[in-house]
């Protein structure tokens, strides 16, 4: 591996400094599973690498009933499926992050890693996309917030600018009715990247029979994770039932613009959108229906 | 090449210190300065498990750990398994059941599936096939590395002050109670 600086800061201030860094070559590293990686691979040259491990904020994990879900862009993803309250409340998320790689990935690999990775395979993006998680961001000019459905822009490409940092995901307090689903098609059981991978949540009205709301999200079918919005957009206020299920499931198929390569053919992926559509649908409403 | 920083660990028991480059992994750490070449380069890129150790209770690929990440932190290796005397239970359950074969994957394996008992001495084919899915093998067919982590969960819950004393994190690695063979206890 090329030689680097590395420095692990232990407050906000001073990473945003350091990853700001007077023209130098700058990244982040959280649990090191892309980055340690891609830079073996010589796929980009830094001079300084700005551990992000050592800044309490970014190792927040707080889950209740009101408030929600706030998880630091440190906190490795064996530490959010482990949570049992987070495992009751965020099932989609759960999925996700419980099929990272295998568990000497997960004891590393982080969620806001993932997402800053922005590949558009990302596992936990579609899961996050789908029940409305925003990005907690501290830069040099302050902070904002940004939707997750509007954070990445492109392969590795995101709207983070020079010096900023993921602070924390933030995902809103579930509401009585509400469900998630998150399915990935992989050839193998376990350890693979996406050929596709969809996001499901639902939110049925009180009989649990009609849909008032449905988020559905598509990884590794186009630049970036994407909404199926035509397949949303039809399951509100509908009856949740097999054939509705059937119809957006098709419906979901016209968002998916992928490409040919060695994991998959267009046809095979859209094909796959169609039957994990159906069947993260499916999982979401019976976690809806508390019957799962 | 890169200035050099000193990290503070504990490995196996002993505190270790040493110099190393940022860029150097803490695989290469373990084997290139420390001397502890039982963890085994497969893939170098996290695909394999070969590299497996346990830091802090987590398994992790020391591949993709910087060495500079491990100031502080406790750190297990093969080389921290076995008793003073005689061999740790998965390290036996592994040469009856002939899990093993070239071996490269071995060390991995068996750091990984230590993890596991320690946390689910019950730990059934399907967990166990799970949980070791982070760890490749290509001359076993993973059927009799399998069959040796279930045996294995079975001797460590037969043999629980051994299995205890070998299976402390971290822990220096104990010798048996007196007069007693690892074997008297394990085999019995
Ligand atoms: C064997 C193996 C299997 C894998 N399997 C999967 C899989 O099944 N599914 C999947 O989606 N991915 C998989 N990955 C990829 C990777 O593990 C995940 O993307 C992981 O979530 C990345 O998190 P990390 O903490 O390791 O990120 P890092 O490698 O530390 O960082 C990733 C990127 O994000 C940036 N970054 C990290 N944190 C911040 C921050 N707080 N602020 C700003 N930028 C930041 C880094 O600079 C870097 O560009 C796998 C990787 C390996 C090696
Ligand atoms: S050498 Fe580390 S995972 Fe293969
Ligand atoms: S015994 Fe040869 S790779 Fe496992």
């Amino acid at each position: 591996m090329q030689d680097f600086e590395y420095v692990a800061p232990t407050t906000l201030a001073e990473a945003i400094r350091l990853m700001n860094g007077n023209g130098l070559r700058t990244k982040a590293l959280a649990g090191g599973t892309d980055v340690l990686v891609q830079m073996r691979g010589r796929r980009f040259a830094i001079d300084r690498l700005v551990d992000v491990k050592n800044i309490p904020e970014l190792n927040e994990l707080s889950c209740t009933e009101s408030d929600g879900l706030t998880v630091g862009a440190a906190v490795p993803c064996c530490n959010i499926y482990e949570d049992v309250i987070i495992q009751r409340l965020y099932p989609g998320l759960v999925d996700a992050a419980s099929l990272i790689g295998g568990i000497q990935i997960q004891s590393r690999a982080t969620i806001g890693g993932n997402l800053c990775n922005s590949a558009p395979s990302g596992d936990t993006i579609p899961a996050l996309m789908v029940q409305d998680a925003t990005c907690e961001i501290a830069g040099p000019n302050g902070r904002r917030t940004v939707p997750v459905v509007l954070f990445c822009t492109g392969p590795g490409q995101n709207v983070l600018q020079r010096g900023e940092i993921l602070v924390a995901l933030r995902l809103a307090a579930p509401k009585a009715n509400y469900g998630s689903h998150f399915l990935r098609f992989i050839p193998r059981n376990e350890m693979d990247i996406a050929v596709v991978n969809v996001g499901a949540s639902v939110l049925l009205d009180h009989a649990k029979r009609r849909i008032v709301s449905a988020k559905i999200a598509l990884g590794s079918v186009a630049p970036t994770p994407v909404l199926a919005r035509k397949a949303m957009d039809f399951l509100a206020g509908k009856e949740a039932t097999e054939a509705t299920i059937e119809e957006a499931a098709e419906a979901a198929k016209s968002a998916a613009r992928p490409i040919d390569d060695m994991r998959g053919t267009i046809k095979h992926r859209v094909h796959l959108v169609g039957v994990l559509t159906k069947r993260a649908l499916q999982g979401a409403i019976l976690r809806a229906r508390g019957e799962e | 090449m890169g200035e050099r920083v000193h990290v503070r660990t504990n490995i196996n028991g002993d505190a270790a210190d040493f110099l190393c480059e940022p860029r150097q992994s803490l695989l290469e750490a373990l084997r290139d300065i420390l001397g502890l070449t039982g963890t085994k380069e497969g893939c170098n890129d996290g695909n394999c498990g070969a590299c497996t150790v346990i830091m802090d209770g987590r398994i992790l690929d020391s591949c993709c750990v910087l060495a500079v990440e491990a100031e502080g932190k406790t750190i297990t290796t093969i080389e921290g398994i076995a008793p003073l005397d005689g061999l740790h239970p998965i390290q036996q359950a592994f040469l009856e059941e002939a899990a093993l074969q070239c071996g490269i994957c071995t060390p991995g394996f068996i750091v990984a599936a230590k993890a596991l008992l320690d946390r689910e001495p019950d730990a059934d084919e399907a967990r166990i096939r799970h949980w070791l899915a982070g760890n490749l093998c290509r001359c076993t067919g993973y059927d009799k590395i399998v069959r040796a982590v279930l045996k294995a969960g079975e001797m460590m819950k037969q043999g629980p002050a051994i299995g205890q004393r070998a299976g402390v994190l971290g822990g220096k690695a104990g010798g048996t109670e007196a007069g007693k063979s690892v074997e008297d206890v394990y085999m019995a």
